[in-house]
């Protein structure tokens, strides 16, 4: 009976409504009534901004905080009645865990081997993550990046069925990057899950097959990256900025093609249908008032773009 | 090949100390060296010098006979002195004790009670002024007996073991839960099918192991340097180092399992072995203090640790004798572990 309803099964993760409140003066509302539905087999993206709920949410559905009341299903099973079995069946990696120094890189992975009922060999873990050289190497004497990966390593030595990948590829290099990706390729055809929080956006809609994006404890926009752009209502960015005379937002929202105007430093940011009949627009206006342009830039819309159209920041706050 | 999760755990327990050598420094050698340190500095030396004073400024004559019937005491460092000068070097304790003869025979003695050499300079006068009178009494032979047992060494020794059972069960235990909570390694734990208990019994059976070494280490150095032997029962000792080592544990256990930086987890495990380092008869004996704070040193795990041992090293007692300290370590090992697992924080 439990097989059946776990065949039946379509999403990995289902939230319904989960709510997270923090005691205080005020109290904190980290989370405000978030529904998220994570299929089987998709490479899933959680995009928000810093304080967003992000953290918290994947924290709860992996087990690591109570919610303050909503559903959470991972795998077709509850936290409440069979947390050790879920455990089983995820594996996680988190950025701030900092492993045993004074261990072994194989050794790390035995132990955490030794916790699962089922899982693969350690030294198959390092080979997915190419750190067999440094198997027998103190985890005090590995570089950010080896430490990455090992903490990757980690995460799948239990053979997961779904896997939560925090900022997996931060400090990699090109080559480790594309390894790891090919990991969770070859995870996703086996029928496996992975939800990850990238750092990199360009990564996260070149790879993705969903995204959620979060922003003030709620999912404020789901879907696949091409389809998160092309409710943008263009898929075309133009960049400007003017000097001598001023221009109004308006004005410039009113142009032919333009679907969205947002300043942003000293210029504008729009979003267009068709390049070719917005631009003479644009170039019109600037010479009516008399502004000269400083400067300008098109190109196709990206994810970083729905992300800041959306939530008025950017992914990572450096930029 | 899987391995036993209880296994693994404890083995990343014994790796971690062993690669660590600044932990076994302080494991090791530290107790050593306060064991010879201190063990020199009260080593056991005859009474070497008592000083005394006559008060030579009214009875010349009879204070000059005075010196001659002490002087067969080599001890006694006999000085003539005024009343006055030899008050005051009385009170500035330069002399022990100050002797004023008189014309009538019967000499009067000055001295301070409460200072153990005042006892002895005076003991020592009033012998050699009795033994060297006209009708000396039949003197008693001497039998100097100097061996091991009752020497400081001999108590000091597990006191010192008391403390590196303490040492070892707080910092042992406290300081790495508080690291691996800062370090996020807990959470990071508690997301996979871990068994809390697995985790909790590695440091267990980790701590028990390196206890056994420790104090083999230790009782090995006391027998081979100052020659301190284990009078008593054996297995009793080894009962009674394990009970300690558990109670300790839980103790440290229970003082890391909410503390969220290693500050704050220093904070309390010194200000839990602090009062028991000075109360719980470690370097001089405990019933020194009051008899109202008596009950409460008493409780103390370190108090019943030390009694215990030296009930079996030096007293060379059984099982009989170790039921009392037993029965409190227990009482803290059940105490600390039920509550320590009620509040446990593993983020």
């Amino acid at each position: 009976m439990g097989d059946l309803y776990h065949s039946c099964m379509t999403s990995a993760i289902r939230v319904r409504n989960l709510v997270k409140t923090y005691p205080g003066k005020p109290p904190v509302e980290a989370v405000r009534g978030l529904n998220l539905d994570v299929p089987i087999g998709q490479c899933f993206g959680l995009l928000g901004p810093n304080g967003a709920g992000k953290t918290t949410t994947l924290e709860i559905v992996e087990g690591l905080l109570d919610a303050t009341s909503g559903e959470v299903e991972v795998l077709g099973r509850t936290w409440a009645e069979d947390a050790r079995s879920i455990r089983e069946l995820i594996g996680i990696s988190l950025q701030e865990t900092r492993l045993s120094d004074k261990l072994r890189v194989i050794e790390t992975l035995q132990l955490f081997r030794s916790f699962y009922s089922k899982g693969i060999e350690p030294e198959a873990a390092l080979a997915l993550v190419s750190l067999q050289e440094k198997a027998q190497s103190q985890v005090v004497k590995l570089s950010g990046g080896q430490r990455q990966r090992l903490a990757v390593a980690c995460a799948l030595i239990g053979d997961p069925e779904l896997l939560f990948l925090d900022e997996p590829t931060t400090g990699l290099d090109p080559q480790s990057r594309r390894e790891l990706w090919n990991v969770i390729r070859e995870l996703q055809t086996r029928g496996r899950t992975v939800i990850l929080t990238p750092h990199y956006m360009d990564e996260a809609e070149r790879r993705c097959d969903r995204v959620a994006i979060v922003d003030h404890g709620q999912v404020i926009a789901e879907g696949s990256p091409n389809e998160l752009i092309l409710k943008l209502g263009g898929e075309h960015v133009v960049d400007f900025a003017v000097s001598g005379a001023a221009l109004g937002e308006a004005e410039i929202a009113g142009l032919p093609s333009v679907r969205s105007v947002r300043v942003e430093n000293d210029g504008f940011n729009l979003t267009v249908e068709e390049p070719a009949v917005a631009l003479p627009a644009v170039m019109g206006l600037v010479q009516k008032v008399g502004a000269k342009l400083e400067r300008l830039t098109t190109r196709t819309a990206t994810l970083e773009d729905v992300f800041v159209n959306l939530t008025g920041r950017h992914l990572r706050d450096d930029k | 090949m899987k391995s036993n999760a209880l296994w693994q755990l404890t083995l990343a327990r014994f790796r971690e100390f062993y690669r660590e050598p600044a932990a076994v420094f302080w494991v090791y050698g530290f107790p050593l060296v306060l064991a010879v340190v201190l063990g020199l500095a009260f080593r056991d030396r005859p009474v070497e010098k008592i000083e005394v004073d006559i008060v030579s400024d009214n009875a010349t004559e009879h204070a000059e006979k005075l010196e001659e019937r002490l002087a067969g005491d080599e001890r006694l460092k006999i000085t003539l002195n005024s009343a006055a000068e030899a008050r005051n070097r009385l009170r500035t304790a330069k002399t022990s004790i100050v002797v004023i003869p008189s014309e009538t025979g019967a000499s009067e003695y000055l001295f301070d009670p409460n200072r153990p050499e005042c006892v002895l300079a005076k003991n020592a006068v009033d012998n050699r002024l009795l033994r060297s009178g006209p009708n000396p009494p039949a003197l008693p032979a001497e039998s100097k007996i100097e061996e091991p047992g009752g020497r400081y060494i001999d108590f000091l020794l597990p006191g010192l073991i008391g403390t590196n059972l303490m040492g070892g069960g707080l910092f042992g235990v406290g300081f790495l839960i508080v690291d691996m909570r800062v370090r996020k390694l807990l959470k990071r734990f508690l997301a996979t099918p871990m068994r809390p208990r697995d985790f909790l019994l590695s440091l267990m059976f980790s701590r028990l192991v390196f206890v056994l070494v420790e104090i083999a280490f230790l009782l090995a150095f006391g027998y081979f340097a100052f020659g301190v032997r284990v009078q008593g029962n054996w297995l009793a000792l080894i009962a009674m180092i394990l009970l300690s080592a558990v109670a300790f544990a839980g103790l440290g256990l229970l003082i890391a399992c909410r503390a969220k930086t290693i500050e704050t987890v220093s904070g309390l495990m010194n200000l839990a072995m602090l009062p028991m380092y000075l109360f719980s008869g470690v370097f001089f004996p405990s019933d020194r203090f009051p008899a109202v704070v008596q009950p409460f040193i008493q409780i103390l795990p370190l108090t019943a640790t030390n009694e215990g041992l030296r009930a079996i090293i030096n007293d060379g007692a059984g099982f009989g004798a170790i039921i009392q300290p037993a029965l409190i370590l227990i009482g803290w090992t059940v105490v600390c572990f039920a509550l320590a697992l009620k509040l446990f924080r593993w983020r």
